[in-house]
């Protein structure tokens, strides 16, 4: 069993400038922030590793951080310009009985992080909902298209904070 | 009411008029096509279970549209699911009837607002003969709604204009 500090130690001595740092002065669990395009060769470390074995991704789930600049456009609707979108993954090895949180970050103009779903099945749906809520395109992912809007929703992602609903799907009305 | 207030005149002969004969026997038989979409279903169910007995006014569930008579569309209506919807009622052969059940079929109910998935009300797809208001409603309320459709199918004409 290991601590989140320790987790942190040893990820920061094999992959250096890849891990940023360890996040613990917010009011819940600590969690370490590390680069989008990295993610997939720490995950498998951190699998893999004898003293680590994270065998079971518990939740991955996306985060629109609305940190950019809100302007608005020509129908004078706020929208947020720049900024970044969150993934976070919830580990737990069953074996070894402890936890971790990692956090990455990516620009939310072009949302692009390292699929996990070649380390973890069930990354698989996760990270289709990641990209169905909010865009954010998981490289590498083998089948990455929308898991619950339908297919051929119009390039908008519901749960960024500056969604707009179209008026019309197939000819029904949208809003109220 | 139906038949039984009309005259007798013989000891095994009842006159009346073919259109209430009609109206009587599709409203006794009513087969509803059940299409459960949310926490409403689980009240539809219990109303066809043996407590409340949907049975005893002829409502019988089948699993095909072909061979049913009203559809009682119970629960939230997502824009995916509204295509199915639509379709499955054109499938439905002619008399055909509608019942919205619950707040999300007849308004969008609690994602009126921010369901960006959510239809506003089953009505903008196929056309609605009974909303049963509730979150979810009570099977009685169900109930109520059912006979409120077996009224309207009994003033049911073939010659006037019903509205």
């Amino acid at each position: 069993m290991k601590t989140p500090e320790e987790i942190y130690n040893l990820l920061k001595n094999k992959f250096g400038e890849a891990i940023i740092e360890l996040v613990s002065d917010k009011p819940a669990e600590s969690f370490i922030s590390a680069d989008p395009l990295e993610i997939d060769k720490i995950c498998s470390y951190l699998k893999d590793e004898k003293e680590l074995e994270f065998d079971s991704l518990m939740n991955l789930s996306g985060v629109d951080d609305a940190n950019g600049e809100k302007v608005n456009d020509e129908n004078d609707n706020e929208i947020i310009k720049g900024g970044t979108l969150s993934v976070f993954y919830h580990l737990e090895s069953t074996i070894l009985k402890h936890k971790l949180t990692i956090q990455v970050s990516t620009d939310r103009d072009n949302p692009e992080v390292a699929s996990v779903e070649e380390i973890w099945r069930s990354a698989d749906w996760h990270e289709r909902e990641g990209f169905d809520m909010y865009g954010i395109r998981f490289l590498n992912h083998h089948n990455l298209i929308r898991i619950l809007m339908p297919y051929d929703w119009e390039d908008s992602y519901p749960l960024r904070k500056d969604y707009q609903n179209p008026e019309f799907y197939k000819g029904m009305k949208v809003p109220y | 009411m139906g038949l039984l207030d009309k005259q007798f005149t013989d000891d095994n002969i009842v006159v009346t008029k073919v259109e209430d004969l009609l109206n009587w026997a599709r409203l006794s038989s009513l087969w509803q096509m059940g299409f459960g979409l949310a926490c409403c279903a689980i009240e539809m169910m219990a109303t066809s279970a043996s407590h409340y007995d949907f049975d005893r006014f002829g409502v019988i569930p089948r699993p095909s549209p072909r061979q049913s008579d009203v559809i009682i569309v119970s629960g939230t209506v997502t824009l995916k699911m509204a295509i199915r919807v639509k379709r499955l009622y054109e499938q439905m052969p002619d008399p055909k009837y509608v019942i919205s059940m619950g707040s999300c079929s007849n308004c969008g109910g609690p994602y009126w607002e921010h369901g960006y998935h959510v239809l506003k009300g089953v009505d903008r797809v196929i056309p609605v003969d009974v909303y049963v208001p509730g979150c979810p409603p009570r099977p009685e309320a169900l109930l109520e709604g059912l006979l409120k459709l077996q009224e309207k199918i009994r003033n049911e004409s073939l010659v006037k204009e019903t509205v």
